[in-house]
């Protein structure tokens, strides 16, 4: 147990660095975009926590499906610590593509497939984690929001590609260019930086996770100490 | 089989009897027509792409009623308890109220469209309407059934369902108003086919997920 918490001490350090790293590639390694300026620096850390929201769902989701399958509570715990994550990634990628939208499309928002979809998928998310409040016995708590996670993870696809068809066919009215992608051609610094952010990103998630499941554990300690001393 | 079908009657017949859950969901959807009527300012010469997005909201609010009336009567009567004694297979039991479901939703269906189409001088009674609204409603009852059970074994039962569902319904929706809305404008079938195929796609899948983790929400 003392080895697992001495190597989540050095995933930290690791981590903070490594964000350091990447803070600074992007300030002062990446090189400055010729037409939309300092606001393009968003971009690098937009994108990968995008991809951490993303990507937490899927952890999720699978997750999910093992506990189903084994009845094993950890995978609950983990899959619980997934969504709270993801949640907290995919409003940052909202956020932060909101502050780059705002001053090259001239709107906060648009109702894009990406967009759209990732809007849904926070709802989602935030709806899991209002089925688990609800739910006062731990066993059911885990079985639903195994079962709501799966559905969810199952129709965030199907939303993206509803909203792609409609997109396809009747094209966006506010028609900026390059309004559906971050249409610039990437320099190698900047690609470099990029992929470097996607990979801090994910690392840090590795590491919040790890982080959270922890506390999962002992969430559920107690709760299992506290129904004990009450049956 | 027959437990599915042994289901499916005694939902129907229970509600033959007091008709709480259809008579609830027809007024309220005669109701939120209504109101939509004063909140778009709809008028007679209707554009067609709002007619099927009005009749969808509609179809959605009222559904949320149908299911949570449905899913509570056998929770508070202990139905859900006695089925689950029985020795029949979950997803029977999942189909039969798939099934029953269904029924009440399309029973208020038949009588809104022709209200709709008198109210707002659109004849909404052709085949292809009629056939997206029979694919939404399944996909929509599919997952809601599913959704619906687990929401009223929570404290906050009935608010929780809208919002359980509605995120996960957008596909079925999108897909739903824009096939409407295609067959109303009487618009090429390869326009349509898109969506029709999207409808289909979202029905399969979520009737064969939730048939299989139905389980998992009913069981002690």
């Amino acid at each position: 147990m003392d080895q697992k918490v001495d190597k989540l001490k050095a995933l930290d350090v690791i981590t903070i660095l490594l964000m350091a790293a990447a803070v600074g590639m992007v300030f002062f390694y990446a090189p400055m975009e010729r037409i939309m300026g300092y606001v393009q620096k968003v971009f690098y850390f937009h994108v990968s926590s995008a991809w951490v929201g993303m990507l937490s769902f899927v952890v999720a989701a699978a997750a999910g499906g093992v506990f189903l399958r084994t009845g094993n509570k950890k995978w609950d715990i983990v899959s619980f610590a997934a969504v709270e994550i993801g949640i907290v990634f995919a409003i940052l990628a909202i956020i932060t593509g909101s502050i780059w939208a705002r001053p090259i499309w001239n709107t906060w928002w648009t109702w894009d497939p990406r967009l759209t979809t990732t809007a849904i998928m926070t709802l989602v998310y935030i709806a899991y984690l209002m089925l688990r409040k609800g739910i006062d016995d731990p066993a059911k708590r885990a079985r639903f929001g195994a079962v709501y996670v799966i559905i969810g993870a199952l129709s965030v696809p199907l939303t993206f590609l509803s909203i792609r068809i409609f997109r396809t066919i009747h094209p966006v009215v506010i028609a900026a260019p390059g309004a559906t992608s971050a249409a610039f051609d990437m320099s190698a610094k900047m690609l470099q930086t990029f992929l470097f952010s996607l990979f801090v990103f994910s690392v840090l998630y590795i590491d919040l996770l790890w982080h959270r499941v922890k506390l999962g554990r002992l969430q559920d300690d107690v709760e299992q100490l506290k129904i004990a001393s009450e049956g | 089989m027959k437990a599915m079908l042994a289901v499916v009657w005694k939902d129907l017949k229970a509600e033959m009897r007091s008709r709480e859950v259809i008579s609830a969901m027809l007024i309220f959807a005669l109701l939120v027509v209504l109101i939509f009527n004063f909140a778009l300012e709809l008028e007679a010469g209707t554009r067609a792409s709002i007619t099927s997005g009005v009749l969808w909201a509609t179809f959605t609010f009222a559904g949320t009623l149908g299911l949570n009336r449905s899913m509570a009567q056998e929770n508070d009567r202990g139905c859900m308890d006695g089925l689950l004694m029985a020795p029949v297979d979950r997803s029977a039991i999942y189909m039969g109220k798939v099934i029953g479901n269904l029924v009440f939703m399309v029973a208020v269906e038949i009588v809104v469209i022709p209200v709709f189409s008198l109210l707002y001088n659109v004849n909404l009674i052709n085949a292809g309407l009629i056939l997206v609204v029979l694919l939404g409603s399944i996909g929509y009852i599919a997952v809601g059934t599913l959704l619906a059970s687990m929401a009223v074994q929570t404290r906050t039962r009935d608010m929780l369902l809208p919002i359980l569902l509605f995120p996960v319904v957008i596909p079925l929706i999108v897909a739903a108003v824009k096939a409407s809305s295609g067959f109303i404008q009487a618009l090429p079938m390869a326009e349509i086919q898109p969506w029709l195929n999207l409808l289909i796609v979202y029905d399969v899948v979520f009737l064969t997920v939730a048939w299989m983790v139905f389980d998992f929400v009913v069981e002690e």
